[in-house]
C-alpha cells in the first residue's frame, strides 16, 4: 500500500494556476523525484502536502488517512518529516541542538518547565548527526554552517521525527556535485532500510537518474510524465522542455 | 435619538484630524519601514508653532490658511533635521532599536517644547468668521467642523495624485512594495527617504495646525495622539494610505459615538474594534502581508550559559545586594529596592522578547495589573500581603493568556502596537473606573504589614522574591520549553513542521512574563505604599524596553545589567537636573546608534571575540 496518495491538487496565486490537476503516490522505500523547470510548481505541490499551503481542491491521503489541508504541526505529527528549498534551521542553537529539538518535539517532552534540555537525547541527536556526516560540527552553531552543511542538518532534523515519508526540496542545492549523489545515496539507503517514503525535487539530473525509483515530471503546473529513468529520458516532451532550456544535466 | 447627525459629524471631523497624522505614518512606515514614535510629536509640535504663528498674524481667513502653510513648512523642516540627523543613521539596525530611537526623540521633544513654550496649554481663540454655525437637520453645526471634515478626503485625493501621477510618488510606492527593488533601480535612497519624512512630519504639523480651533496646543498631544494614529494604522493596513483613511472613519466615528454611548470606556471599545479586525485580516484591513523582516536565524547568536568569571561576578553582586542595607543609607535602599523591582520587570520583558521574538510596547500593563490586583485585594478584602502579592502574578497571568490568544498568531510591528494600545486601555480603565481604582489619586494605604515595614526587611523580600523570579525565568529558558520557544521564534516555519504548537508556546511566554510583571508591580506597590495610573504610563512601558535593549536581547543577563544601569541612572539623572528628558532621550539616541545590539551584548561580542570559530 502506498505511504502518501495524492489526487487532483489544484492551486493557484491571484488567478494564476501553479499547480494543476496533480495526482501520484510514493509506496514505503521507494525514491519518488518530481522534477520540472523552474517555476514548474514543485515547491506548492511540497507545501500543500507538508500543509504549509492549503490547497484549493483535491486530496492529500497519508497511510489511507485523509489530511487535506492539516496543519503542518498536525502533519508532523503524522509522521511527515520535511526539508525547505530555502532551508529553515535554528539559528540561535548549535547543530546538536537543532536535532535534541526536533527529537524533544518527537518524543512529546516539549512541555517541560524544569530540567535543562540540552542534556536530553544527546546520543540519538549525535547519531542522527553522524548518519548524515554532520558529527564533527555538532557543537558549532547552526548559523555557521555551510550551505550543503545546512541541508545536511535539514535532513537530520527532519529524520528526528522518525517520519513515515519524507519531503525533500531540493535536498542538495549548494553542494558539490560528488557530495550531492553521496547525500542522496545516502537518503536511499535510509528510505529502504527504514521504509520511509521519499519525495524530492532536484536540479541535477545525474542524481536524479541515479537514485530515483521513479520520475515525475511537472511543465507548469501539470503532470506531463511519468516513469523510470529510460522512460523519462525517451519522453519526447521531457525533452524538449529539458533540450529547450539546454539542461539535460548539472542543475540550474 | 436626535445625536446621532451632530455625533456623525463630529466623528468625521475627528476622523480627519486623526487621518492627518495617521496617514504620514503609514506613508513613513511604507517607504522607510520606520515605526516613528516621534510622529505625535510632530503633530504636538506642529500645534505649538501654529500657535506661536497664529496668534501673530491678523485674524482673517487668508492669513489663517498662510499660517497653517508657514507651520506645515516649519514641521517639515524638523521632520528632514530628525531624518538627516537620527533615522538615518538607524535605518540597518534592529527594527526595536529604531522604535527605541523614535521614542528618545520624543524624550527630547517633550523637553525642547517645555522649555520653549512653558508648561500651561495654549488656546488658541476662534477667529470670528470660523466662530459660525450651520443647521443640518435641526442641529447646528460649527462650521469649523465643516472644514476639517472636508480637508481629510482633500488631502487623500492630493496624496492620491501625488503617488500616481508624479514619478516621485511612483516610487514611493514601488518602495513601499518592494524597497530592494527601488535601491537596485539606482535610484537616491536618501533623498526619497528624507523627502517622504518631510512630507509625513508636515502632514502632522497640518494635523496640530488644524486641531487647535478645537482643542489647544498642550504638551499631551505626543503620547495621545501616537496611540491612536498606531491604532489606525493597525487597522488601516500598514503602508496602506486608503487603509489609513478608512481606519480613520472607523475609529473617528466610533470614538464619537462611543463617548455618547459608553462614555467610561470608549478605549476598550476602540480595542475591541482593532482586535475584531485583526482577528479576521492579521495585516489590517487594507494591507499586505508583511515580507518576514529580516530572519532573525543569521542575528542571533547562539544562547550559551554564561562563562564561568561571569557567574563568578553575578554571585558576588548577589551578595553585595544582600549585604547592602547594612552599607546603604536609607534613601540608597530605597533606590535598591527599585532596582530589584525593575530587575524583575526588565526580566520578564526579556523573557517574551528575546526567546518569544515578541516586542512589547506595553509591558508596563502587566505590571499595573499585578499592582491593582494587590492593592484592589488588599483594600476590598482586606487580604494580607502575602495574599496580595500572590494574586498579582494571578491575576496578570490570567489576563495576559486572555490577550494572548489572539496576539500570538500576530507578528513583529502589529504584535508591539497591539501590546502598546492595550497597555494603554489598561491605563484609561485605572483612570477613569474611579469608583473602583481611585482613578487619578490611585488607591493608598499599602504598606506591608508590621513584620516586613522596616526598609531593609522590605528590601529583603523584594530581593529575594525578584531575583528568586528572575533564576526561575533562567532556568525556564534552558528546559524544553524554553528552547522550543526559541525554535519558534528562530523558524516559525521549521518548528510548525516538527510539530512544535508556535501559538501555544508564545501564549504561555505571554502569561509567564505578563505574571512575573505583575509580581514586580505588586512588589513596586508596597514598597510606594500605593498604586497609581502612572505605573501603566507609555513612558514606564518603554523603560522596561530600554533596560532589556541596553543589556542586550541576546544574553540572559542582559535584562539584568540593563535594569540596574537604567535605575542608577535614571535616579542620577532626576536628581541632577529638570531636563532629565532631554538627557534621557539623548543617551537613547546614542546608545541605539553606538551599541544596536545593546550594551551587554556589546561587552559579550568583545568578551568573545577570538575565543570561537
Ligand atoms: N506564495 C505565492 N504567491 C504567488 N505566487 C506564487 C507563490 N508561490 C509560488 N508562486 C508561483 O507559483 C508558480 C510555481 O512556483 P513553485 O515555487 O512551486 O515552483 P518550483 O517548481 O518550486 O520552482 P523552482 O524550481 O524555482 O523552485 C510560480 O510561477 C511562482 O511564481
Ligand atoms: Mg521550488
Amino acid at each position: 500500500m502506498s505511504v502518501l496518495v495524492v489526487r487532483g491538487l489544484h492551486k493557484s496565486f491571484g488567478g494564476v494556476e501553479a499547480v494543476g490537476d496533480v495526482s501520484f503516490a510514493v509506496a514505503p522505500g521507494e525514491m519518488l523525484a518530481l522534477i520540472g523547470p523552474n517555476g514548474a510548481g514543485k515547491s506548492t505541490c511540497f507545501n500543500m502536502v507538508g500543509g504549509q499551503l492549503p490547497p484549493d481542491s483535491g486530496s492529500v491521503r497519508l497511510d489511507g488517512r485523509e489530511i487535506t489541508g492539516l496543519s503542518p504541526r498536525a502533519i508532523s505529527g503524522h509522521g511527515v518529516g520535511r526539508t525547505f528549498q530555502i532551508t529553515a534551521t535554528f539559528g540561535s542553537m548549535t547543530v546538536r541542538e537543532n536535532v535534541q529539538m526536533a527529537l524533544l518535539a518527537h518524543h512529546r517532552e516539549i512541555w517541560r518547565f524544569w530540567r535543562p534540555a540540552a542534556a536530553r537525547h544527546v546520543a540519538a541527536a549525535e547519531a542522527l548527526l553522524a548518519q548524515v556526516g554532520l558529527e564533527a560540527q555538532a557543537g558549532r552553531a547552526a548559523g555557521v554552517l555551510a550551505y550543503g552543511d545546512l541541508k545536511r542538518l535539514e535532513l537530520a532534523i527532519a529524520l528526528g521525527n522518525a517520519p513515515r515519508l519524507l519531503l525533500m526540496d531540493e535536498p542538495t542545492a549548494g553542494m558539490a556535485p560528488a557530495e550531492r549523489v553521496a547525500l542522496m545515496q545516502l537518503t536511499r539507503r535510509i528510505a529502504s532500510g527504514r521504509g520511509v517514503a521519499v519525495l524530492f525535487t532536484e536540479h541535477d539530473m545525474d542524481v536524479v537518474f541515479d537514485v530515483s525509483d521513479r520520475i515525475l515530471v511537472l511543465n507548469r503546473g501539470r503532470l506531463i510524465a511519468e516513469g523510470d529513468g529510460a522512460a523519462i529520458r525517451a519522453n519526447p516532451a521531457v525533452r524538449e522542455i529539458y533540450l529547450g532550456t539546454g539542461a539535460t544535466s548539472g542543475g540550474h | 435619538m436626535d445625536f446621532i447627525i451632530p455625533q456623525l459629524l463630529t466623528g468625521l471631523a475627528g476622523a480627519s484630524s486623526l487621518f492627518l497624522v495617521a496617514v504620514g505614518l503609514t506613508i513613513i512606515f511604507g517607504v522607510t519601514r520606520i515605526v516613528n514614535f516621534s510622529h505625535g510629536s510632530l503633530m504636538m509640535l506642529g500645534a505649538y508653532i501654529g500657535w506661536s504663528i497664529l496668534t501673530r498674524l491678523p485674524r482673517d481667513p487668508e492669513w489663517f490658511v498662510l499660517g497653517i502653510a508657514a507651520t506645515v513648512l516649519c514641521t517639515a523642516a524638523i521632520g528632514v533635521v530628525l531624518e538627516v540627523v537620527v533615522l538615518r543613521r538607524v535605518y540597518r539596525a534592529p527594527e526595536l532599536f529604531q522604535l527605541l530611537a523614535t521614542f528618545g526623540v520624543v524624550l527630547i521633544l517633550q523637553d525642547v517644547t517645555l522649555w520653549i513654550w512653558g508648561p500651561v496649554e495654549l488656546p488658541l481663540p476662534r477667529p470670528r468668521w470660523l466662530r459660525g454655525f450651520v443647521t443640518i437637520l435641526d442641529s447646528r453645526f460649527p462650521v469649523y467642523d465643516l472644514v476639517l471634515i472636508a480637508v481629510g478626503p482633500a488631502v487623500l485625493g492630493i496624496l492620491w495624485l501625488v503617488m500616481n501621477r508624479t514619478r516621485w510618488g511612483t516610487l514611493v510606492r514601488a518602495a513601499t512594495l518592494d524597497r530592494e527593488m527601488v535601491a537596485a533601480l539606482g535610484v537616491d535612497q536618501r533623498l526619497l527617504f528624507t523627502s517622504v519624512f518631510a512630507l509625513g512630519a508636515g502632514l502632522a504639523g497640518l494635523g496640530g495646525a488644524l486641531s487647535l480651533p478645537n482643542a489647544s496646543a498642550n504638551l499631551q498631544i505626543d503620547l495621545s495622539v501616537i496611540t491612536d494614529a498606531f491604532v489606525v494604522v493597525v487597522v488601516g493596513g500598514l503602508g496602506s494610505l486608503a487603509g489609513a483613511f478608512v481606519a480613520s472613519l472607523l475609529i473617528g466615528i466610533l470614538q464619537a459615538f462611543g463617548i455618547v454611548l459608553v462614555p467610561q470606556s470608549t478605549l476598550v471599545l476602540v480595542f475591541l474594534v482593532m482586535a475584531v479586525v485583526l482577528v479576521f485580516r492579521p495585516n489590517g484591513l487594507m494591507g499586505r502581508p508583511q515580507a518576514e523582516a529580516r530572519e532573525a536565524t543569521l542575528a542571533a547568536p547562539v544562547v550559551r550559559p554564561a562563562p564561568r568569571v561571569l557567574r563568578i561576578l553575578g554571585a558576588v553582586a548577589l551578595l553585595l545586594a544582600v549585604a547592602a542595607p547594612f552599607l546603604a543609607g536609607d534613601y540608597y535602599l530605597t533606590v535598591l529596592t527599585d532596582g530589584a523591582v525593575a530587575l524583575l520587570f526588565a526580566t520578564s520583558l526579556h523573557f517574551m522578547m528575546g526567546p518569544g521574538g515578541m516586542a512589547s510596547f506595553g509591558h508596563a500593563a502587566w505590571f499595573g495589573i499585578g499592582a491593582y490586583a494587590a492593592g484592589l485585594m488588599s483594600q476590598w478584602l482586606g487580604a494580607p500581603m502575602p495574599l496580595a502579592l500572590l494574586a498579582a502574578p494571578l491575576a496578570a497571568g490570567i489576563v495576559a493568556a486572555l490577550f494572548g490568544w489572539f496576539v500570538a498568531r500576530l507578528s513583529g510591528v502589529y504584535l508591539s502596537m497591539l501590546t502598546l494600545a492595550f497597555a494603554q486601555i489598561v491605563w484609561a480603565v485605572s483612570f477613569q473606573w474611579v469608583e473602583v481604582t481611585g482613578g487619578d489619586n490611585g488607591l493608598l494605604g499599602l504598606w506591608p504589614p508590621g513584620w516586613a515595614r522596616d526598609p531593609a526587611v522590605y528590601y529583603w523580600i523584594t530581593l529575594a522574591l525578584s531575583v528568586g523570579v528572575a533564576m526561575l525565568l533562567r532556568r525556564m529558558l534552558y528546559s524544553p520549553y524554553g528552547y522550543a520557544l526559541r525554535a519558534a521564534r528562530d523558524s516559525a516555519v521549521r518548528a510548525q513542521s516538527i510539530g512544535l504548537d508556535v501559538q501555544r508556546l508564545r501564549i504561555v511566554a505571554l502569561v509567564v512574563a505578563g505574571a512575573a510583571a505583575g509580581l514586580s508591580g505588586a512588589l513596586f506597590s508596597y514598597a510606594k505604599g500605593g498604586v497609581f495610573p502612572t505605573y501603566i504610563s507609555i513612558p514606564h512601558s518603554v523603560e522596561a524596553l530600554l533596560m532589556v535593549l541596553l543589556g542586550g536581547l541576546q544574553t540572559v543577563a542582559g535584562p539584568i545589567v540593563g535594569a540596574l544601569v537604567y535605575t542608577g541612572l535614571a535616579d542620577i539623572l532626576v536628581r541632577s537636573t529638570d531636563l532629565w528628558r532631554l538627557v534621557l532621550g539623548a543617551v537613547i539616541v546614542l546608545l541605539v546608534v553606538a551599541f544596536p545590539e545593546g550594551v551587554a551584548g556589546a561587552a559579550r561580542r568583545l568578551w568573545l571575540r577570538g575565543r570561537e570559530a
